[in-house]
């Protein structure tokens, strides 16, 4: 028997109280071998003004490429401690923080390595249903022939890398509206 | 890799559009360019996993949260947890928060002026046993009013976070009461095109569920979406 996906409903307001149990912006301990990274930013809404009370959820695979999940047959090793995710808020000022480490690249559809990447889901107050992005890693050689952000307009792909800056961090934002509206995915959902 | 089936699309109507004019928080967080479609990979047909050990096994009841018990209408809240193709999803992740009995969030942005609840917080997790099942114990949210229009009121709901088998089937959610009379005015219930959609975010009053001396129960059955039937090429 066919059933119908039910239908999302926002956050809303007051999602702390029930979603800051599991909240991690530590998605690494020390002890987790790879590349580490900070990632720092704000998400702003169409006014541009800082969004307080918005949550972001992040996936990613390890620094091999294979991600913690069964699904995932590559005959890669998986890292003790490590599971990929992530659940950060954002602060009074709408800014958020996470650490971790770089992911290896992972396969893409058609044979295509996909660059090493996040995927995140972005949920707040005044979304109905989450908004889907990616965070890509500057300066990096495998973006030029990423399958996914190659279907993205060459002028937006800058909205999903994010720009290593000068305290050793990398930061990347999340924009809602305007010109510089971050990229968000069309999953079907 | 194996070749792998993507998620299917949901059916017309029956989930919202980021902009929706009638809920006036939209209107400078929904994104205003079109949304890039993209194929399933590798990222998206996996997800974080969960298992019973994830949650607290005390964590599935609000009402023996603190040293009394919270006040209002003790009430069971449970279901299960399937996909689209009716199978019951195991070691999904629940989690739940809720208004107390008078409709106040203990948040601290909520100055609703209704008395917090010393013996309530509103939160709970668990994690769907073998059949997609879960049950949680915890007392009937009060209806609130909000700021979106003119005495503006939620009615009476319960937040649902659910993760599911991938990072495609995540989903949140909202759970509303039988016969609430605030349900045809409230913007985020009536997101949907599809009405049916929109009737199974009520809750189904359910002596099955009913504790007999105890308490009421409302059976809350839950689709995440659920895999296409054709391979994508990997």
């Amino acid at each position: 028997m066919s059933l119908q996906a039910t239908t999302s409903q926002t956050v809303g307001p007051y999602f702390k109280i029930g979603l800051e149990w599991l909240n991690r912006s530590t998605l690494a301990a020390e002890s987790v071998a790879g590349e580490r990274v900070t990632i720092r930013g704000r998400v702003l809404d169409g006014d541009g003004a800082p969004v307080p009370d918005a949550l972001l959820e992040i996936w990613q695979a390890n620094r091999h490429g294979k991600y913690a999940h069964p699904e995932d047959s590559q005959d890669k090793p998986l890292e003790a401690g490590f599971t990929g995710f992530g659940r950060v808020p954002t602060n009074n000022a709408g800014c958020f923080q996470f650490v971790t480490i770089k992911p290896g690249p992972v396969p893409g559809p058609n044979g295509r390595e996909q660059a090493p990447h996040l995927v995140i889901s972005v949920l707040m107050r005044g979304l109905l249903k989450r908004l889907v992005t990616r965070l890509y890693f500057p300066n990096d050689e495998p973006n030029g022939s990423d399958p996914i952000l190659n279907l993205v307009d060459a002028e937006r792909r800058s909205t999903l890398i994010a720009n290593a800056a000068s305290g050793g961090h990398l930061e990347w934002n999340v924009v809602l509206q305007g010109t510089h509206e971050t990229v968000f995915f069309d999953l079907g959902l | 890799m194996k070749p792998f089936t993507g998620y299917r699309s949901p059916y017309p109507g029956t989930q919202p559009n980021h902009l929706h004019p009638p809920y006036a928080s939209s209107a400078k967080r929904a994104p205003t360019r079109p949304l890039v479609q993209i194929p399933y990979t590798l990222s998206e047909i996996t997800g974080p996993s969960f298992e019973p050990e994830s949650v607290s096994p005390a964590a599935y009841d609000l009402t023996r949260q603190h040293d009394g018990e919270p006040l209002g209408e003790r009430i069971v809240v449970g279901g299960r947890v399937l996909d689209e193709n009716s199978r019951p999803l195991a070691n999904t992740l629940v989690e739940i928060w809720q208004a107390n009995a008078a409709g106040r969030y203990r948040h601290e942005v909520d100055q609703h002026d209704a008395p917090l609840d010393p013996n309530f917080t509103g939160c709970g997790q668990v994690v769907t046993d073998a059949d997609g099942r879960y049950r949680f114990v915890t007392i009937r949210p009060g209806e609130y009013p909000w700021h979106n229009h003119y005495n503006a009121w939620r009615p009476a709901h319960i937040h649902f976070s659910l993760f599911g088998p991938a990072f495609a089937t995540r989903l949140v959610t909202q759970m509303f009461f039988p016969g609430d009379p605030l349900l045809p005015f409230d913007p985020i219930f009536n997101c949907t095109a599809d009405e049916k959609a929109r009737n199974r975010l009520i809750s189904i009053f359910d002596w099955e569920t009913t504790v007999p001396r105890q308490a009421l129960g409302y059976r809350f059955d839950i689709v995440l979406r659920g895999r296409d039937a054709t391979p994508m090429e990997e």
